[in-house]
């Protein structure tokens, strides 16, 4: 199941023409990396996909049905979210959390049966944290926190996923992983689309890159051909170099790699 | 979890349905009822008490006084039911609301309700009318006041959570206000102690009546919550990721508040202003069994109306005269709470 948009428009009070003619598609197996300097409207252009703004203006298909069309619970079972992870007041357990995901497929007055309580511990597998099952959420580290969100989206069995900064505040180790986790879901056949403030991921783990500014998508094309020196250094208002970095191993290969050089 | 395999059919599935803790804290409960009724200057054994209330059932030859009926169930058993559910109803509303607002400081009062029925109740005994219209004038004024802050957060705050709490505050402010002008214009030798004694909290004027009507507006509104339970649970990660996964976080807030607002005034109207209980009995429930809403609701409502039995029992029994019972609720309450606090922990994450 694939995402397509024409023409979407959104405005905030107080930011007109926020977003201004939004154009682009996804199909199954895509990763598309949102990149765009902060307060573009990365994030507004997340929500009005998942039908949390209502847009002015534009369509917005999943499948081949309008997303206007569709109620939230349809739409959850088609598009999952996953947000940053933020603090909680509540000491929830992270099984808990997981099976919140399980929500658009539960009735309004029901709860989580002994299947829902499957797909979750499966996620939880998928994701690689399944020993946290029962750990608590306000005790487990930012990485593994970031993961349970994921697993949180894949227990929705939705096929299209919606990150907002999925490796912000990561070490390594942890971006290493849910990159992976990213390219072994392409290789699912799940349809990603994610933002980010680091254009080397796009080389990493996508296979589509779009550049937001202006309210506008500015290009749109394969890691390549989009992350430039010229388009992230007029993207970013910095000097910016892309350089091919070459990695010794066997057999020998070639990633590239973007650095900002300073003044 | 059971490890032992019960083979008796439904009840091995009841059994293992519904946790551990939450049986064991329906049995105490169970329990207190019955011991509650044992206790009271005029003496009445186990087994009276026993066939006092089964003969309402069943056919069972009459072997008391008179008195001892008139005690076991005009005086003691409509003060045990109305302390069950007016305890249960606080509880349920203050979870409820605590999951809601997603904030563990939050009692049901938040919105107006107790100072609605203050002002409420005032005016009916400032105006002479009898005690079942000061009731009913308590239960509606405490509906309007939440009413009035939920219209204010609709048509001035964009149905913005924060502009409730504040319409709340400002509802609460405005009611204590108007009460206040009623003590000041109450006759200070018979209206003036009466509205206090209102105030302070009591079960010593409920009658069977009371009772009954009390009962279908908290069992019905406590169904509904535990119905939606689910969908309330999920309102914990937050607006955005809530309408992500398709809950209709409108719906629910309105359903989440009228049931608690329905619990609360019906509560209120017969037992005064009690406070405490709405606020700290969640967190006790949560130290129990955990924030997750299909939990918390029963093991609050159990937990309350336990609590509240066992501090009525207290209040009416301590001491020769009767102890009002918001009083005794914080005195019993905040020492316990504390000693909560030191061995505990874990409860929430500030």
């Amino acid at each position: 199941m694939g995402i397509a948009v024409e023409g979407l428009c959104f405005n905030y009070p107080k930011h007109p023409n926020l977003l201004n003619g939004i154009s682009f598609s996804l199909a199954e197996g895509d990763v598309l990396c949102l990149l765009g300097p902060n307060g573009t409207g990365k994030t507004t252009l997340l929500r009005c996909l998942l039908g949390i703004n209502k847009i002015s203006r534009g369509k917005i298909w999943v499948g081949n049905r309008e997303v206007h069309k569709i109620s939230a619970r349809e739409l959850a079972r088609m598009v999952a979210y996953v947000p940053q992870a933020a603090n909680m007041v509540f000491p929830y357990q992270v099984i808990d959390l997981v099976l919140m995901g399980r929500s658009p497929h539960i009735g309004i007055m029901s709860v989580p049966a002994e299947k829902d309580m499957e797909v979750a511990r499966e996620a939880l597998f998928k994701a690689g944290i399944a020993h946290l099952e029962n750990a608590l959420f306000s005790e487990i580290s930012g990485g593994e926190r970031q993961l349970v969100l994921i697993a949180r989206a894949l227990a929705q069995q939705s096929e299209i996923l919606i990150m907002d900064e999925p490796t912000a505040s990561l070490d390594y180790g942890n971006q290493a992983r849910i990159l992976e986790i990213i390219n072994e879901l392409s290789r699912q056949d799940y349809a990603i689309i994610m933002t980010t403030h680091f254009p080397d991921h796009a080389f990493l783990a996508c296979n589509k890159v779009a550049i937001l500014k202006g309210g506008k998508i500015l290009a749109l094309g394969a890691p390549d051909e989009i992350v430039t020196e010229n388009n992230l250094s007029a993207l970013y208002a910095a000097s910016i170099k892309v350089v091919a970095a070459k990695i010794f191993d066997d057999p020998p290969k070639e990633v590239k790699v973007c650095i900002p050089l300073l003044a | 979890m059971a490890n032992k395999k019960l083979d008796c059919g439904w009840f091995s599935i009841l059994l293992k349905k519904i946790p551990l803790k939450i049986t064991l804290l329906f049995l105490m409960v169970t329990g207190l009822f019955f011991i509650s009724f044992l206790l009271g200057r005029y003496p009445v054994t186990p087994d009276t008490v026993l066939a006092i209330l089964l003969s309402k059932v069943f056919n069972i030859s009459k072997t008391w006084t008179d008195t001892m009926e008139v005690v076991v169930l005009q005086l003691r058993l409509p003060r045990i039911i109305a302390a069950l559910l007016v305890g249960g109803a606080l509880s349920a509303s203050g979870a409820a609301y605590q999951s809601l607002f997603k904030n563990p400081l939050v009692s049901p009062d938040i919105l107006g309700v107790s100072a609605g029925a203050g002002f409420g109740a005032a005016l009916g005994m400032i105006l002479y009318y009898p005690w079942p219209a000061v009731q009913a004038m308590a239960f509606l004024f405490a509906l309007l006041a939440v009413a009035v802050s939920f219209f204010i957060s609709r048509f001035f705050g964009k149905n913005s959570m924060l502009v409730l709490v504040l319409g709340g505050l400002v509802v609460s402010a405005l009611f204590q206000a108007l009460l206040s002008i009623t003590k000041y214009l109450a006759d200070p030798l018979d209206v003036l102690p009466a509205i206090t004694f209102w105030l302070m909290g009591g079960l010593s004027k409920v009658t069977n009546t009371d009772a009954l009507f009390v009962l279908f507006p908290v069992i019905l509104p406590v169904s509904v919550l535990y119905l939606i339970r689910w969908q309330i649970n999920v309102l914990a990660v937050g607006d955005e990721e809530a309408l992500a996964l398709g809950i209709n976080i409108n719906r629910i807030r309105i359903t989440v508040m009228l049931c608690a607002t329905l619990m609360t005034a019906a509560a209120v109207s017969i037992s005064g202003i009690i406070g405490w209980v709405g606020l700290i009995i969640p967190h006790i429930a949560r130290m129990l069994t955990g924030p997750n809403f299909q939990r918390l609701l029963p093991t609050s409502f159990l937990l309350g109306s336990g609590y509240l039995l066992l501090v009525d029992n207290i209040s009416r029994n301590a001491i020769a005269v009767e102890i009002p019972l918001g009083i005794l609720t914080a005195l019993i309450g905040a020492p316990f709470f504390v000693f909560l606090l030191s061995r505990a922990g874990k409860g929430w994450t500030l």
